[in-house]
């Protein structure tokens, strides 16, 4: 994805990436924590702010359960009359103001055989102290839940919340002491005494509680009754389970049953009222087994925590619009003198050398870049001079060895047939320089009317140097060759002469013949040169016999001896230069005299230019494409005598 | 015979039926009193009430809400009220004792009548009862408890116990009497789980006493039956409109609760509602809406006779007056 982009976006784009990465890791990580940390103290808090609460609550209806269960020791120890009973009962209700309202309610017949119910009763109404008796014919108090209760528990016991109906209408809650006497050894209970409290300074107290905004508190009672809350419609009328069925929240229901079994705790709860998160907290009262609550809203107690994750989230977004900048700057400052120098290479690389490299200040790695480019356009440039120069020279020294080569060849008989008016003799032959200008030769001429000199000859060395040295041997023969003179002697003078000044030591081998074109006398010496052969009439091939002559120009002073042989009608001589056994192919393997000798048989009844050519397509075959080494020459000489063909 | 009487009825109920679309200004004043507070146990007659189905069976209806200031057995013998609903019990108990009151249709077709007991006591099983506190309310409450105790064989220590759940919920018994649409819900939503406690349904176990049904003076029958028909018709009308459309029965369960100045919990209404359906139209009911059996009659009445509640059984033809066509609609 990113191939295809320049630097400048691949830059940005990966800094910018990283740097996100990084600062959304650091945001993450420090959110975390900072939450924790904040929760952690909430918690704290919470939970003491909570039971501090409960304790100073707690307080009073602990205070007032003494007050019943005194006065139910000294019912137990105590008869009574029943003026004493209402006297304590007034004085009771009168002397602690906590308690709204006390009874000592008897169980059927047992205050007086002949009434079935007897329960005095105090209760403050607007300041004053009333009084009346309980459980008249419509309203038995037996089966009341502060009666029953803690008469089958045999315990004392705080009733769930009620209104006291008829008498103010008051939100309380009663706290009932069963009192026991024995009769005949029978512990047998007679009545419980009671005393009522007002809810509505509970009420009071934990409506007080206000956290953040709109964090409340609210009390439930032991069996999940609201007994305050924010909401009044909730109070006394629903249950925190029956919320929980209205809103379909089990966890709400398994918190509610973890506050009225008397547990504490901290978790997280969604507002009755508001519906926002909050945290709550919840711990029982020991008296009543109630249970009171505190929520903490979340969104409020962390509205700081949220304020600086916000203005660090706003910072990061400065801080990564700034590194976007400079980073886009700085990417530019690099990238442009580079597509600078892109264009300017471009240019030299369609041949322009003489454009103007963009000039660059800097001296960090674009600038040596681009210094290091100049100086490779100028070397370029002064090599590409040079370069010019130097094939201009080299074309026109190629061009003078064409015009040497073509000098040479010139120097070479090259019209075949040579002699047409001759029919006693055939000749033909052939030279191919292995560079432009060679070291091989050939001649042929008549020294008078029936005696035809003929040379063929190697030089030592290849190119202009073999071919000036092949220019002398060759005038030289042609100068030394005269009416009369044997083979011998020619090679002798022509020795003389080339060794005389022969300061670069090249020398040449030479095979020199002169034949009676009447009788086929053949008189010849070969200095150092390959022997040819002779193809006799009836196919037989033998190597002309050799006269261990030394090679031309090497010692000045050599005695060249020359030998004959007679040639019949049809016989023909095959002269060569090392040129053809030495040819070589791709896996350096020589052509060598087997080879020849084998072709020669082959082709000896071949016309002569035929049997010539032939030899040539064989060895351009067998060397397939390997570089020529050296000069091939061949000549034939085909001896017919008088009569002719 | 049989078939003459039900042709009898199917023209006559039509005959109410279009005589009464036939003419608004005939309504006929009448007055209605349920046995409680305006409940959803009453859901139905409020509705039938408040969305015209008594006026479309020719009854202009005043329903007086009961209650324990309005005991609906008072006010239907002093003929304050033409009509009131009561138990089953009740009436044979009162129909014992000479009160002329008939039967004109038995709404609820079984009983919501139950024991409940934590299952951390240790009741599992009706015996294990034996020697356990058990609450009871009023006698005609306690018919069917005895019967039961009887059936099992059980020695109970019997507590009588107020309608406050609470006596049960801190342990003063072991055992407490309730019903499935009120009590059962609110000792729910007090905290304990149903998997925590043991129900024993009496109608599961042999003592189904179908309770609300509607009452009538004979004599106001007598002065004109298709009146009645049509206020029992009427009625079923409002309990399958309640059915149909529960959210519309709770708010106006929930406004009549209101007016009166009773603490209500939608939930609670709600349970109410549904259980009514369960009591009224039972999955495996064995008859229209509205019938009362002669064998549901007379194991009730056998019961009272039993607990000597009644001297008596009075006889079935005369206590039931059917009201209903014996096919539903």
């Amino acid at each position: 994805m990113l191939k295809n982009k320049g630097i400048a976006f691949k830059l940005s784009f990966l800094i910018l990436m990283s740097s996100t990465l990084i600062f959304i890791f650091i945001f993450w990580y420090n959110y975390r924590f900072s939450h924790q940390v904040i929760v952690k103290n909430i918690e704290e808090n919470a939970r003491n702010l909570a039971q501090s609460t409960v304790n100073r609550l707690d307080i009073v209806p602990r205070t007032v359960e003494k007050v019943p269960q005194n006065l139910s020791y000294s019912l137990e120890a105590v008869s009574y009359t029943g003026g004493e009973l209402i006297d304590v009962l007034r004085s009771l209700v009168e002397n602690n103001p906590e308690i709204y309202g006390a009874a000592i309610a008897f169980e059927p017949y047992a205050y007086d055989r002949n009434a079935l119910c007897f329960a005095p009763y105090f209760y403050k109404c607007k300041r004053k102290t009333e009084f009346t008796y309980l459980g008249d014919e419509s309203c038995r108090y037996f089966y009341a839940d502060w009666y029953q209760i803690p008469k089958e528990l045999n315990h004392p016991v705080w009733t769930e919340p009620y209104y006291d109906e008829g008498r103010g209408n008051i939100l309380m809650s009663t706290y009932s002491v069963p009192f026991y006497r024995t009769v005949l050894g029978k512990r047998k209970l007679m009545g419980v005494v009671t005393a009522d409290i007002s809810l509505s300074w509970l009420q009071a107290n934990v409506a007080s509680i206000k956290i953040a905004q709109t964090g409340y508190g609210f009390l439930i009672s032991k069996n999940g009754t609201f007994v305050t809350h924010p909401d009044a419609g909730l109070i006394m009328n629903e249950t925190i389970f029956s919320v929980a069925e209205a809103r379909g929240d089990k966890r709400l229901r398994e918190v509610g049953r973890k506050m009225i079994s008397g547990k504490s705790g901290f978790v997280p709860f969604k507002s009755l009222r508001t519906g926002k998160k909050c945290w709550m907290v919840y711990a029982p009262f020991s008296s009543s087994g109630w249970s009171l609550a505190v929520l903490f809203p979340q969104d409020e107690l962390m509205a700081d925590v949220v304020r600086l994750n916000r203005t660090v989230i706003y910072l990061g977004l400065i801080g990564f619009l700034f590194l976007l900048v400079v980073i886009v700057l700085i990417a530019r400052s690099i990238t442009r003198p580079l597509s600078a120098l892109a264009n300017a290479t471009g240019d030299i690389a369609a041949g322009n050398l003489d454009i103007e490299l963009p000039p660059i200040k800097s001296l960090d790695e674009v600038g040596k870049l681009s210094h290091s480019f100049g100086d490779m356009k100028s070397s370029l440039k002064q090599y590409i001079e040079e370069l010019t120069e130097t094939t201009a020279a080299k074309e026109r020294i190629e061009s003078e060895l064409k015009i040497a080569h073509d000098i040479q060849m010139g120097m070479l008989p090259k019209i075949f047939p040579a002699f047409p008016n001759r029919k006693e003799f055939e000749i033909y032959a052939t030279i191919e320089p292995a560079k432009d200008v060679g070291g091989d030769l050939y001649d042929f001429f008549f020294l008078d009317e029936d005696h035809l000199c003929f040379t063929v000859g190697d030089v030592s060395g290849k190119g202009v140097p073999a071919s000036l040295f092949m220019a002398i041997t060759q005038t030289l023969v042609k100068t030394k060759a005269t009416k009369g003179l044997i083979s011998s002697t020619v090679l002798s003078r022509v020795n003389e002469d080339l060794s005389l000044d022969n300061p670069s030591l090249m020398f040449v081998t030479l095979f020199l013949g002169i034949l009676n074109i009447r009788t086929g006398d053949l008189e010849y010496c070969n200095g150092g040169h390959n022997p040819p052969y002779i193809i006799r009439a009836n196919g037989e091939l033998e190597p002309v016999e050799t006269t261990n002559g030394m090679a031309l120009g090497v010692v000045e002073d050599f005695h060249y001896k020359s030998k004959k042989v007679l040639l019949q009608k049809g016989d023909s001589l095959f002269l060569y230069s090392d040129g053809v056994t030495e040819a070589m192919n791709e896996n350096d393997e020589l052509f060598t005299e087997e080879r020849l000798e084998k072709e020669l048989k082959l082709l000896k009844d071949k016309p002569i230019q035929e049997l010539i050519n032939s030899i040539t397509e064989k060895l351009r075959a067998f060397s397939k494409g390997a570089p020529q080494s050296d000069d091939i020459t061949m000549m034939r000489l085909k001896f017919y005598g008088e009569q002719g063909r | 015979m049989a078939r003459g009487r039900i042709i009898f009825f199917l023209v006559l109920f039509l005959f109410v039926t279009v005589d009464v679309r036939g003419d608004d200004r005939a309504l006929k004043k009448i007055s209605f009193v349920p046995q409680w507070v305006p409940q959803a146990q009453f859901a139905g007659y409020y509705l039938a009430n408040e969305r015209g189905i008594y006026k479309k069976y020719g009854i202009d209806a005043t329903i007086i809400p009961g209650g324990p200031d309005n005991p609906s057995l008072d006010l239907l013998k002093n003929g304050k009220a033409d009509f009131a609903t009561l138990w089953l019990s009740t009436g044979i108990q009162m129909r014992a004792k000479g009160v002329k009151l008939i039967n004109i249709a038995q709404m609820m077709q079984r009983s919501a009548l139950m024991l409940i007991a934590k299952k951390s006591s240790g009741i599992k099983k009706p015996r294990d009862m034996n020697g356990k506190k058990v609450g009871l309310w009023g006698p005609i409450f306690q018919i069917q408890p005895k019967a039961f105790f009887k059936r099992y064989n059980l020695k109970v220590k019997e507590i009588r116990q107020s309608y406050s759940v609470n006596l049960f919920l801190r342990d003063g018994v072991d055992v407490t009497s309730a019903m499935w649409y009120n009590e059962y819900h609110t000792i729910l939503n007090s905290g304990l789980n149903p998997d925590e406690l043991t129900t024993f349904f009496f109608h599961e176990h042999g003592l189904n006493f179908p309770e609300d049904g509607i009452y009538t003076l004979e004599g106001t029958f007598q002065k004109d039956p298709d009146l009645c028909k049509a206020f029992v018709n009427a009625s079923i009308e409002g309990w399958r409109y309640a059915f149909a459309h529960p959210e519309e029965a709770l708010g106006i369960v929930m406004k009549n609760l209101k007016k009166e100045h009773i603490p209500a919990t939608l939930v609670h209404q709600k349970w109410m509602l549904a259980r009514m359906k369960d009591l009224m139209l039972p999955q495996y009911a064995r008859c229209p809406t509205g019938r009362l059996l002669a064998e549901d009659y007379n194991r009730v009445a056998e019961g009272l006779l039993d607990n000597g509640l009644i001297k008596e059984i009075p006889d079935y033809t005369s206590f039931y007056w059917k009201c209903v066509p014996n096919v539903e609609k």
